[in-house]
Order: C-alpha cells, then sequence, then structure tokens
C-alpha cells in the first residue's frame, strides 16, 4: 500500500461532487452523467439503479479513470481517501487500480483471459501490487479461492476459465478483486448473467466478504429487488443524472420521484396481480442522450409535468426532510406538491378472463439427444452412445385464454420443449396433441399453413429476430400471405395496419427498418408477427427478460391484453418467478429435463413446495421491505445434463435430501388435491409443513407497519428533539448555577468590601 | 496432449499417402510415356519395350507403386532425365538453398510482421496504426518481379551497392542473399502484419483487456502477458501457411536472382519433363505443406486452450 494513503474511518472512502462524464462522437460532445455526487463511507453499500443507458456504468468506469478514448470527465471532483483523483498521475492511478479499488463485472467469462490460467489470473494481482514472490502469492491465492467457497481451489488454480461453471468463474472474479484487500469494490450487475440460484449464493458471498474485510460497495444493477437485499442507501439514475438519493429504507417507503415510483409500478411484486392489480407501464422511452427535453428529463413521461414548473430549466437535487433521514434527495421541481404515493401505482382492474376447452396436450412427451462419444473406454465399455435427456416424461394440458408458465434455470431444457412444440425438434417419445391433432412428430417444414399459424412463437432477444433489411410491414406482412390468411395485398396491408395498432406502434413504421425501433418496439412487432394468423397458442420464450424494466412491463401488459381479446393460450417460458407468478394461471417447474412441481399459481407458491421450488422462491430477489423471506442458498451447481443423478435430477443441490434413496430412485409423483403434482420422496405431508418462503403482508398489515414505521421516525425525532430540549435545560441549569455562584461571589465581595470600609 | 500429436501424425501419414499415390498416377500411370519421357521424342518401339522391361514397367501399378515408395524411403530419387545424374545429387542442394533463403526470410518477415502488427494493433487509429496499414498494404500489392527489379535498379544500377545476381557461384555468400531476401520479405510481411493487427485491435477491446487494466497491471505486461498470446491464435494459421509459399512459391524470385533453389528445379523439370525431378519435388513440397499444418493445429492447440483436447 502506498504510504500516503491510510485506512481512514473518519474521511468518506469515496467522494465526488458534481461529476460529469462526456463522450466525444462525430455528433459532438454527449453528455453522459451529469452532477452526479456521492458519498460512500467506509464499510457502506451504496446501489447505483437504473435502466440501460442511464449511465451507471459509466459512472464506474469514470471512478476507475477508464473512459476510453472518446470519453473523459468534464467537471467535479472525484477524491478517494480525501485524495483528489485528477491530481493523480497515470501511475498512480494504476497503482490504486485493483489494490485499492477492484472492480467485479457483468460477465465473468468475458472477464477472465480465456487463455492464461486461474493461478496466473490471480496471482499477477500480488505480484504486481505487493511486490511479493510467486509462491507466496500463489498461497494467498489459493486461501482467497477457499474463502469465496470454491471446494479444491488448488486443482482449480491450474484450470482455465473456460473448464469452469459461470457461478464458479464469477467468485473467482471476485477473489480476484479481494487479493489485495482494496477498501472500495465496484460491482457492475455482478450476477445478472447468472442463474438466480446462483446468484443467491454470489449475494451472499458478496455481503460476508465485504463484511470480513471491511471494504466499501458501489453496487450497479437494474434490479430494484437486489438492491433491497445488498445495500444500505441507493441512488436512482435516469438519463445520465441521480434523480433521487437516499436509504433503502426510505427510498422504498417513500419514493418521491415520479420515475422511482413508477418503477415500483412495473415491477410484479407479489402482491400484483394480473387482473386486479395489473402493472403500470411507465409510458414513453428513455430519451437519447442528445436527444434530452429542455428542464426535467423524466417530463414527457411524467403524469406530473408542468411546463412552467418543469419544463423550463435544470431541475436541482432537493433535500427532502422525511424524519428519519437526513439525506433523503430528489430531483423534482414538484416533490412536495405531489404526493406519489396515492397515485395510481396500480394498472386498471379487469375481469379474470374464462378459461375454455383444451387446446394443448402434452403426453409423456420425451426429448433425447444422441452424442457420440468417439474416446477409447467408451469403445471399450459398448457404450459409444450417450444421451442427453433434454426433455423427460413431459406432461400437461393447457386450456384456452390461459397462461402457462414454464420455469426453470438455464439448462433445465424449457428451451428444447419450445422447439419441439413448434416442430424444429421433433420429439423422441410421447405425444404433443394441438387441437387433438399430435404434431409431436412432424418437423416444422411438413406442418400445414394452418397449423403453422396456430402455433406462433414470440422470441427472447428481439433485435437477432427481425430480418434487419427488411421494413417492419413487409415482415408481417409476409407471415399473412404465407399463412394463406389474406391474398389480395391492399387486404394485406390493412391487415398489417391492424396488426400494428394492435400493439400499439403507429402505423407509420410499417415501413421502417429494425434498426429504427428500440428494443421493445422490436419485441413490440415481434408480437405482431406472431398474432398475424390468429394463433390458437403462443409460446413466449423469455419474452421480456432482454428488456428494461419499465419497458417490459408495457410488453407484459400488452400481450396479456392481446391474449384476453383472441382467447390465446399463452406458453410463458421464463426463469424469473416473480414475472411468471405474476402472469401464469398455471406453472410447471423444471429442472434438469423434468417437471418437479406443477399446479395453479397459487398452489406452486405456497406449502407445500418442491424444495427445488422453494429455494427457487427465495433465490428471487423481491423489491419490497414488507415482505420477509426466508434464505434458502443452495450449493453446487448444476449437474452435466450428459450425466445426470441416477435417482432425482435434484438431488445433488437438494438441502433436504433424504439419502440413497433420492440418489437412486425416481421420485414419485405426488399428487396434492386437483392437479397440483410434486415430484418428491419426501412425504407430502412433510413438504406442508414447511412456512411459506415469502411472508406478504396483507394491506392493512402493511398500512400498519408504515405507520409503525413512521411513528417509530417520529419517536426519534422527537426523542432527538427531547435530549436536545434536556441538554438545552441542563445548560441552562448549568447556566442559573453559575450565575447563582456568580451572585454568590459578588455578594461576598461586596460583604468583604463592606467590612474592609468599615 | 500426446494423443493428440499421434492422431495429428497420424493423420499426415494418410495425407502423404493419398497424394504420393495422385502424384505417381499421374506421371507414371502409362508406362510408354514414361519410357518416351525418358528416351525422348525419336526412340524406336522396341527401345521403348527394351526400356520398359529392363527398367520392370512390366510390372502391376500396384507393385511397381509400392517399389517407387520403398526407393524414396532410402533415399533413391531415380535417375533425372536432363542432368543424366541421380536426383538425389541434384535435389537436396537445390532444396537446402532453398531453404537458406527461405528460412532467413521468415525469421526476418515473421519478426517484422509481429512488431508492426502488434504495434498498430494496439492503438487503433492512431497515426502509427495508420502508417503501419498503409506500408503493409503498399509493399503488399507490389508483385515480387517488380519489386526485384525496382531494387535492383537502385541497389544494383544507381548505388551500385549489391551484387545482381544470387548465383553462389564462389560459395556461400551474406552480400548475395540481401536482395532475395528482401524482396520475400517485402512482399510477404503486409499480409501477416495487417492480420496481426486485425487480431490485435480486436484483442484490445475484450473485457478480459479491461479486467488486466482494471487491475492496475503495467501496460507493458498487459500486451505482452495478456494480449499477445491471444491476437497470435488468428495470425499463426496464416504464418504456417507462408511456409509453403515460401518453398514453391519464389521461383518468381529465385529466376529473377539466378538462385539455384527448389523452385528453379521444379520449374525447369516440368518444363522439360523430368519425370523423377518432379516427382521428388511434388513429394517434398507436399511433405512441407501437410508437416506445417500439421505443426500448425498443435502450435494453435497450444495457444488456445479452449480447443486443446482432453
Amino acid at each position: 500500500m502506498p504510504d500516503d494513503i491510510r485506512p481512514d474511518t473518519d474521511v468518506p472512502v469515496l467522494e465526488i461532487e458534481d461529476l460529469r462524464l462526456s463522450y466525444y462522437t462525430r455528433a459532438g460532445e454527449i453528455p453522459a452523467v451529469m452532477d452526479f455526487s456521492l458519498k460512500v463511507n467506509a464499510g457502506e453499500s451504496v446501489g447505483l439503479v437504473g435502466e440501460s443507458g442511464c449511465g451507471k456504468s459509466t459512472v464506474a468506469n469514470g471512478i476507475m479513470r477508464y473512459m476510453g478514448k472518446n470519453g473523459g470527465i468534464v467537471g467535479g471532483t472525484i477524491k478517494f481517501k480525501g485524495r483528489d483523483m485528477a491530481e493523480m498521475s497515470d501511475e498512480e492511478v494504476r497503482r490504486l487500480r485493483g489494490a485499492e479499488i477492484a472492480m467485479i463485472y457483468q460477465e465473468p467469462m468475458a472477464a477472465l483471459n480465456p487463455s492464461m490460467t486461474i493461478a496466473d489470473q490471480l496471482t499477477e494481482v500480488l505480484t504486481e501490487h505487493e511486490g511479493i514472490g510467486r509462491q507466496e502469492a500463489a498461497e494467498r491465492a489459493a486461501e482467497m479461492l477457499d474463502a469465496v467457497h470454491i471446494p479444491d481451489p488448488r486443482r482449480l488454480m491450474d484450470s482455465y476459465p473456460h473448464q469452469i461453471s459461470g457461478g464458479q468463474q464469477q467468485r473467482v472474479v471476485i477473489a480476484m478483486a479481494l487479493l489485495s484487500r482494496p477498501s472500495l469494490l465496484l460491482l457492475d450487475e455482478p450476477t445478472t448473467a447468472l442463474d438466480v440460484t446462483v446468484e443467491a449464493g454470489i449475494v451472499e458471498l458478496i455481503a460476508e466478504l465485504s463484511e470480513k474485510t471491511g471494504a466499501s460497495l458501489l453496487y450497479i444493477s437494474h434490479n430494484l429487488g437486489l438492491m433491497l437485499e445488498v445495500c444500505d442507501r441507493i441512488c436512482v439514475m435516469y438519463s445520465g443524472e441521480v434523480v433521487e438519493q437516499g436509504s433503502i429504507d426510505s427510498i422504498f417507503s417513500w419514493p418521491k420521484h415520479p420515475y422511482t415510483h413508477g418503477l415500483f409500478g412495473c415491477i410484479p411484486l407479489p402482491h400484483a396481480d394480473k387482473n386486479a392489480r395489473p402493472l403500470a407501464a411507465i409510458r414513453g422511452q428513455l430519451p437519447l442522450p442528445h436527444q434530452r427535453p429542455k428542464g426535467c428529463y423524466f417530463g414527457p413521461r411524467c403524469d406530473f409535468f408542468v411546463q412552467e414548473k418543469c419544463g423550463q430549466q435544470q431541475i436541482p437535487m432537493e433535500e427532502v426532510t422525511t424524519d428519519n433521514d437526513p439525506v433523503h434527495r430528489v430531483r423534482c421541481a414538484r416533490w412536495n406538491e405531489v404526493d406519489t404515493s396515492t397515485a395510481m401505482i396500480a394498472g386498471e382492474a379487469r375481469e379474470p378472463a374464462p378459461v375454455g376447452e383444451v387446446v394443448l396436450e402434452v403426453d409423456n412427451m420425451k426429448k433425447y439427444y444422441e452424442v457420440k462419444d468417439s474416446s477409447f473406454g467408451a469403445m471399450l465399455s459398448g457404450q459409444s452412445m450417450r444421451y442427453v435427456k433434454a426433455n423427460e416424461t413431459i406432461n400437461f394440458r393447457a386450456r384456452r385464454s390461459e397462461t402457462i408458465g414454464i420455469v426453470g434455470e438455464s439448462g433445465c431444457g424449457k428451451s428444447t420443449f419450445a422447439k419441439v412444440l413448434m416442430g424444429l425438434e421433433t420429439a423422441t417419445d410421447g405425444e404433443v396433441r394441438l387441437n387433438h391433432v399430435n404434431i409431436g412428430a412432424i418437423p416444422v417444414r411438413s406442418r400445414t399453413a394452418d397449423q403453422l399459424s396456430s402455433l406462433q412463437m414470440v422470441f427472447q432477444n428481439p433485435n437477432d429476430t427481425l430480418n434487419p433489411s427488411h421494413t417492419i410491414g413487409g415482415q408481417i406482412g409476409r407471415v399473412i400471405k404465407h399463412f394463406g390468411i389474406e391474398k389480395d395485398p391492399a387486404k394485406i396491408h390493412e391487415r398489417v395496419m391492424n396488426l400494428l395498432d394492435t400493439v400499439k406502434l403507429p402505423r407509420a413504421f410499417a415501413e421502417r427498418k429494425p434498426r429504427q425501433l428500440s428494443g421493445g418496439q422490436k419485441q413490440r412487432v415481434g408480437i405482431a408477427r406472431a398474432f398475424a394468423g390468429n394463433p390458437s397458442t403462443v409460446i413466449a420464450d423469455e419474452p421480456i427478460s432482454a428488456l428494461d424494466v419499465s419497458v417490459a412491463a408495457a410488453v407484459t401488459e400488452l400481450l396479456m391484453d392481446i391474449q384476453r381479446e383472441h382467447e390465446t393460450t399463452l406458453l410463458f417460458i421464463s426463469h424469473d418467478l416473480s414475472a411468471v407468478r405474476y402472469l401464469a394461471d398455471r406453472i410447471v417447474v423444471m429442472y434438469l429435463g423434468q417437471i418437479m412441481e406443477r399446479g395453479t399459481t397459487d398452489e406452486v407458491f405456497a406449502p407445500p413446495y418442491h424444495p427445488y421450488t422453494e429455494a427457487l422462491l427465495s433465490a428471487v430477489p423481491i423489491a419490497d421491505p414488507e415482505i420477509e423471506k426466508r434464505r434458502i442458498v443452495l450449493e453446487g451447481n448444476l449437474p452435466s445434463v450428459l450425466d445426470p443423478p441416477a435417482g432425482c435430477p435434484f438431488c445433488t443441490r437438494c438441502p433436504r435430501v433424504l439419502g440413497d434413496i433420492c440418489e437412486n430412485e425416481r421420485p414419485p409423483v405426488q399428487i396434492d388435491g386437483e392437479g397440483h403434482a410434486i415430484a418428491c420422496h419426501i412425504p407430502l405431508d412433510e413438504l406442508r409443513q414447511v412456512e411459506p418462503v415469502l411472508k406478504v403482508p396483507n394491506e392493512l398489515e402493511k398500512k400498519r407497519s408504515l405507520m409503525l414505521k413512521q411513528a417509530r421516525a417520529k419517536k426519534a425525532a422527537a426523542e432527538a428533539a427531547a435530549a436536545e430540549a434536556a441538554a438545552a435545560s441542563a445548560r441552562a441549569r448549568a447556566a442559573a448555577a453559575e450565575a447563582a455562584l456568580a451572585d454568590e461571589l459578588v455578594a461576598d465581595a461586596d460583604a468583604a468590601i463592606k467590612q474592609d470600609q468599615t | 496432449m500426446l494423443r493428440l500429436i499421434a492422431r495429428r501424425f497420424g493423420l499426415m501419414m494418410l495425407i502423404m499417402f493419398v497424394v504420393t499415390l495422385l502424384l505417381f498416377l499421374a506421371n507414371e500411370a502409362d508406362p510408354l510415356r514414361v519410357a518416351r519421357s525418358v528416351l525422348g521424342p525419336y526412340a524406336q518401339p522396341e527401345q521403348l519395350d527394351l526400356w520398359i522391361q529392363q527398367n520392370g514397367y512390366d510390372r502391376s501399378l500396384a507393385i511397381r507403386y509400392l517399389d517407387w515408395i520403398g526407393r524414396l524411403l532410402v533415399g533413391d530419387l531415380g535417375q533425372s532425365v536432363i542432368y543424366k545424374r541421380p536426383v538425389g545429387e541434384i535435389f537436396w542442394t537445390r532444396l537446402a538453398n532453398t531453404g537458406i533463403l527461405a528460412g532467413i526470410t521468415f525469421v526476418i518477415m515473421v519478426l517484422l510482421a509481429l512488431v508492426l502488427g502488434v504495434l498498430a494493433g494496439m492503438a487503433e487509429g492512431s497515426p502509427r496504426d495508420r502508417f503501419i496499414s498503409v506500408l503493409s498494404i503498399a509493399t503488399t500489392s507490389v508483385p515480387e518481379y517488380a519489386s526485384a527489379v525496382i531494387l535492383m535498379a537502385i541497389f544494383v544500377f544507381w548505388l551500385g551497392w549489391l551484387p545482381g545476381t544470387s548465383s553462389m557461384m564462389a560459395g556461400f555468400s551474406w552480400i548475395e542473399m540481401v536482395l532475395p531476401v528482401s524482396v520475400l520479405v517485402l512482399y510477404g510481411f503486409g499480409y501477416i502484419a495487417r492480420m496481426t493487427r486485425a487480431s490485435m485491435a480486436e484483442v484490445m477491446t475484450t473485457h478480459y483487456i479491461r479486467t488486466a487494466v482494471l487491475k492496475g497491471l503495467p501496460y507493458k505486461h498487459i500486451i505482452l502477458k495478456h494480449a499477445l498470446r491471444n491476437a497470435l491464435i488468428a495470425p499463426f494459421t496464416v504464418i504456417m501457411l507462408q511456409i509453403n509459399w515460401l518453398l514453391s512459391g519464389v521461383v518468381v524470385t529465385e529466376y529473377a536472382f539466378g538462385y539455384k533453389g527448389f523452385g528453379a528445379l521444379l520449374l525447369e523439370a516440368a518444363l522439360r519433363r523430368d519425370i523423377y525431378v518432379i516427382e521428388a519435388c511434388g513429394v517434398a513440397a507436399v511433405f512441407v505443406a501437410v508437416f506445417t499444418q500439421t505443426l500448425g493445429d498443435l502450435g494453435y492447440t497450444y495457444l488456445n486452450p479452449r480447443i486443446r483436447f482432453k
């Protein structure tokens, strides 16, 4: 450690004032971050939250002074432990990086050098910054790997990054960041690329380690739920500005900025309901940096926008005096005029759609992939052909107007299942009946136009699914023509227009190319294309996971509106339990190609749980401080699909594993009530006895808790005031006593003088 | 890794077998043609028949092929028609000559190309990058015969610093190597430099380089330890391909400077139908091609652990 930087608890670790960061492009200077101030104290954990393009990662790069060739710090100061970083030379900044300020990245695979061993990548941090020998550095690296709970660290040190799983890669990156005990850790979406159960483990690890090392954290994420779990304070960013900052408690309980408030309305929290309390999307979209409006950047999307107050000049940050939080600040001109908390946080309530006849039946469907093993050992043992069981005995039914949620982590076989339904793969065994016709064995090219049009798909990444060189109208029209719905060009055009109306896109978009559209708009086109042939069933494969929170809410609502109108059966494939809970009527939980649990949404989200569902529920971060959650963190990784356990697929990670029976025998499917099925060896009665993972307070409890919180805050304030008053009165008394003493002294003196005179 | 090497060499043997078979069939399938090309256009049919019988060309094709392979393996390359001497006597000296020329060129060319490529790719878009890019395109787009003439005009006729031919009449001479090597390096380095530059520029934008920078490593260390190895993966294949070109593609340069090399030998033999020389040269060229590709594959797996076999 350089001598001039000593740990000092009084000086904030990081102090940023009025920071301005810009990128220079051919179009000129583009401000990426404006008027950014932040203080991070020792041991504190601060969150930066916002949607993509809001400048949160730019802040992290600015702190690291890593802005690339076309970016730079335009104004303001960044002080690290009291030292102005602008005054440091490049060499000094280099010595800070990795030693005093370390970073953890979004994609661990990309962040590690593919052609260097883990050992080399870890030890160089120490040999560089602390000047110790390779041997000692390797010792310390192994210790650190042990601290991040990597089993058998010495063996792992000799591996290359591609040989270990994503969760382990992220642990290696964390170990690398913590090796030389930094005082500030920047985490840029550290868990976004990971599965939820892996994410839960990483989040726990970061909390544990920061506690142990005393490092301050600057946590960057788009996920408000995660922020709630990991941060003390958060800054909400919008279009390059902090719009609101304060303690977790006050931001989550009393969000003052309409944008923050709107974000909460977009998140499918457990008490949201697609019929009674639908999501309320924020209208419009994030302005591009060079198209920011005058005045408040959020103005065009804000329900409380008033031209005279909001649209004239830059809105300054203002102090909000909530009683218990002196640092709650907001950038809104009308924050004390409008009460966002009473404003609509939910959309309009709707009647639940009636469910019709069975449309899709899947019976014992199996999909195996053959893998040729040409190794010598396999030839000797006669097992030269192995099978990847991507789907194993899948059973379920879907009715008209119903939404089925299919949940599982990566590698659970949910996408294979979609491929079989679509005919991109054919089933190895079993039946898939759509409108009573078995289509499981019919590849997509042999399906009739009717079969094709009645089963359509909305894909995950809207950027990749639209042909970049065709117009939007052309692409939708082609589907209509291809399915033989209309032949006449004029009528096709009319239908395209209607579809654009349906997905709430302007008709003029028919002439545009995909590159002129935003992500959310492209996904709307994807939905229009899927619904072009009046499908009876639509498969939506992670349709919103690539979209930002506010856009995702709008797309979700749109999808449901269209579904309601067309009485479509929707298969909603997702890893996001919150979204599935909100959307689905019934849920299928998959793990390693098998169905673990199946039932209505209420059944799946309440005991009895399958132990995997239980863990999955616990892993999802929820952006509501009122909800209490039981923590279950899974150990280990998903087993290889080539070599799954012989018994229950979940037995390698299950916290409630019974013993040999789980490892060797297929679990029986136990039926609880109507159609709630759980594949587990643990008896239902025992499964029933667990506490619910989530404790969702009802409205009354919520109000009470809020009032309690307010009362407590008031009490604290009153006590503080009383203490102050008491102190004041004590001072008064002391003063009086002093005065009295003085009087006495004067009297004594007078008496003495008088005596002298006499 | 050992198994990979064994497998690669097995494959190499197979390719060599197929290629020698094709080469043999193309040249010696018809015994009459062989006899004609050895004895010349004025030989009588009886003479041809006699030659065929004396030299065992009346045996079956398979036997003759095996016999030929066997003789190749013990180093008997046959009798040259033009030189009336065993092919071995000419062939090995010519191959060695080209080997020297190619070796010197290869070392200089690869070093120059890699250094320039890395320097350019490290700072994409900088004036240094632009200069190197333009230079490499310019030199690569001038063919060898043109650059040979230009260099000769300058250094031989105008300045008079260097000899105009490289026939090595008085034994090996370094000064006679300068011009042929320069011509080959000028022509060849640009391509590798461009490949290296593109690869390096790509590597410099990757996340793992950002990781290395934000780990606080010195710039030199980042380039040498983190960037270089990854950046060399793509150009490595190209570099191995260049060895082929250096063996048989240098005929223009050899001719231009009167250098007694392998390319020149092959050309002469082909023009005058000296079939045993053609065969020997063909086998050698194919062997070098296959061998360098095998080396290339092995080196590639070494550089890129992601494709390393278990």
